[in-house]
């Protein structure tokens, strides 16, 4: 079986959120970027897993200039056979999934994370479904592969799912999926000789732009309640902030 | 015109479908324009959403439709847009919305815009809001596109009642055969609202020490008829389930009132919850950095705080009816 991966690069979590260019773009000087979470604990995880108990290969994808190449060693380092770049910037959901679709022929199975911790978008991989026009099951929190027949469990509000389904599909990972690796020695020595290949961009459509970037307003400030006067945190939560 | 997916469950509209018609009706004002809701399954109820603002109501029925599949969904709805001339494909920001917002926008090649939590704007470019960086910004976007796919946040808009009952019209449209079969599906018991829509939230931390403390927390969430939340590590380590991590690489939610009791305030959590319109925080730190996101604290131990705030409640509500 032939595993896709998509991952994508996000500022780690504790970065400083600044903009430039007139609030119209991240300023992204300073900032050290990660492997998107779910792309890495749960997608290339669980792709690796796959592969480990069954044969076959995971391969990564990653839209975006070669700063990514150091997310993408990592990914190789994790377990990933080999590595596709995009050479473009990832401009928009719509143009990202089209790189994706234009490289996804010949793999059974493609995972992304559910979303990014960026911007949260949570739509490259319904995107790259109906571009290959096949089936998609999203928010999964397991996957088992018997020959080309997946069994999936997704997150519905308030449960679960469980459907099977024949490849070629994909699959968007939720928490439970796997746990996080931390690469060894080794991983991260073959890493380096592991096959990154560079491809140019397929034409693709950029139909939103972020027009402003704006921070939000600051809390007013802590009230600090006596905890022997719970009545009056009740009090305040009717009375002021009305929320009970 | 603008098109709203209303979802149902066993043919009820939820909160999730009914914000997505009051938005939807909002968009066509902006737009000059009228709101029209599509249901798919069962359609008994469905003239109540001319309550929320639909002009009208158009019900898809197909067998091939019996389970939920974005690509068959995707084809029925997208299918209702073009037969309609929608310009604006509204959805709930939740399981299904989210897993056919992209669908949509490739079959209409249509602009895309996830999580929007305020009405567009239409002065010479249609643009609309969403939380960006996990809460830590807003981004305008702007859609150029003909045709544009939202998803709406939940808690962004509150339904009313602004119209009566309407008459529901079928809609024929083609829609393929499912390649998903579904084995089973699990519902968790409780008749709490699931954390992204939930209005009222009580989580713990790592504060708690051990997962059999948890009873003064479920306690607490039954007083007020909240859902329960947790930090990561305590989800990581087995404590409790991890649909109820909440956070950066969890839920994030907005709920009305968020109280956390024994969790530090870590970026990564605050990063998922600090949209809350107000945050209770219980901690015996008083250097905990979740005080300066709250707008109200208590510095104090929980295993002593949390029984006295649900007791306070429950006598609150035992003389109001509220
Ligand atoms: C990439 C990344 C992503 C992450 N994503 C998330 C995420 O999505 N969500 C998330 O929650 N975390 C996330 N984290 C983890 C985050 O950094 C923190 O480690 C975590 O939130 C801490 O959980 P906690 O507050 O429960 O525990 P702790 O930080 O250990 O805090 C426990 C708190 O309880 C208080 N306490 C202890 N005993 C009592 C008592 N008796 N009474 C009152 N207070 C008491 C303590 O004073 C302390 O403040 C992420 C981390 C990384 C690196």
């Amino acid at each position: 079986m032939k595993i896709l991966v998509c991952i994508s690069k996000t500022p780690e979590t504790t970065a400083k959120i600044a903009f430039k260019d007139g609030n119209t773009a991240y300023d992204e000087s300073g900032v050290q970027f990660i492997m998107n979470p779910y792309d890495e604990w749960y997608a290339l995880v669980r792709a690796v897993e796959l592969k480990e108990a069954n044969g076959g290969t995971v391969t990564v994808i990653n839209v975006g200039p070669a700063t990514n190449d150091v997310v993408i060693r990592k990914a190789l380092a994790i377990g990933a056979d080999d590595a596709i770049r995009v050479d473009a910037e990832p401009t928009s959901a719509m143009f990202v999934a089209q790189q994706i679709a234009a490289q996804a022929s010949g793999f059974d199975l493609v995972m992304t994370g559910k979303e990014t911790i960026d911007y949260n978008g949570s739509e490259v991989g319904a995107m790259v479904a109906e571009l290959l026009e096949v089936p998609y099951v999203s928010y999964a929190t397991a996957i088992d592969m018997s020959g080309n027949t997946a069994t999936v469990t997704r997150e519905i509000e308030g449960g679960n799912e469980v459907s099977e389904v024949t490849t070629p599909l994909v699959i968007s990972a939720a928490k439970g999926m796997a746990e996080q690796r931390i690469p060894n020695m080794r991983g991260i020595m073959m890493a380096k000789r592991k096959p990154l290949n560079v491809v140019a961009a397929a034409g693709g459509d950029n139909l939103v732009k972020v027009a402003a970037f704006a921070l939000p307003a600051d809390k007013a400030g802590v009230k600090m309640i006596d905890p022997d006067n719970m009545d009056e945190l009740v009090r305040l939560l009717q009375e002021e902030a009305k929320v009970l | 015109m603008v098109l709203v997916y209303a979802e149902s469950h066993e043919g009820k509209f939820k909160k999730a479908a009914l914000e997505a018609v009051a938005y939807g009706n909002e968009t066509a004002k902006v737009l000059g324009t009228e709101c029209a809701a599509v249901v798919i399954g069962d359609a008994n109820e469905a003239g109540t959403l001319g309550q929320y603002g639909a002009s009208a109501v158009h019900h898809i029925s197909s067998d091939n439709l019996a389970h939920f599949d974005s690509q068959t969904y995707a084809a029925a709805l997208s299918g209702a847009a073009t037969a309609l001339g929608a310009k604006v494909v509204i959805l709930a920001h939740n399981s299904a919305g989210k897993s056919l917002a992209g669908r949509i926008a490739v079959k209409l090649s249509a602009g895309c815009v996830t999580a929007a939590n305020a009405v567009p704007t239409n002065d010479g470019a249609f643009k609309v809001k969403k939380n960006v960086f996990a809460g830590k910004a807003v981004a305008d976007y702007q859609i150029d596109s003909d045709v544009k796919v939202l998803t709406l946040s939940g808690n962004s808009i509150k339904p009313e009642v602004v119209g009566a009952d309407i008459t529901v019209s079928p809609l024929s449209v083609d829609v393929p055969a499912s390649k998903i079969k579904v084995i089973s599906t699990n519902k968790q018991q409780g008749d709490t609202a699931p954390l992204p829509e939930a209005e009222l939230v009580v989580s713990a931390g790592r504060g708690m020490k051990d997962p059999g403390n948890w009873g003064i927390i479920e306690d607490l969430a039954n007083a007020i008829g909240a859902t329960t939340a947790c930090s990561r590590p305590v989800a990581d380590i087995g404590w409790r389930p991890h649909h109820e991590h909440v956070g950066q690489t969890g839920v994030a939610i907005k709920p009305n009132l968020y109280i956390a009791a024994g969790i530090s305030g870590a970026i990564q959590h605050l990063a998922g919850v600090n949209s809350s319109k107000c945050i209770v925080v219980i901690n015996k730190d008083p250097e905990a950095p979740f005080f300066k996101a709250a707008d109200y604290g208590v510095c104090a131990d929980l295993f002593d705080v949390v029984p006295k705030l649900t007791e306070a409640i429950k006598k609150a509500k035992a003389k109001t009816i509220y």
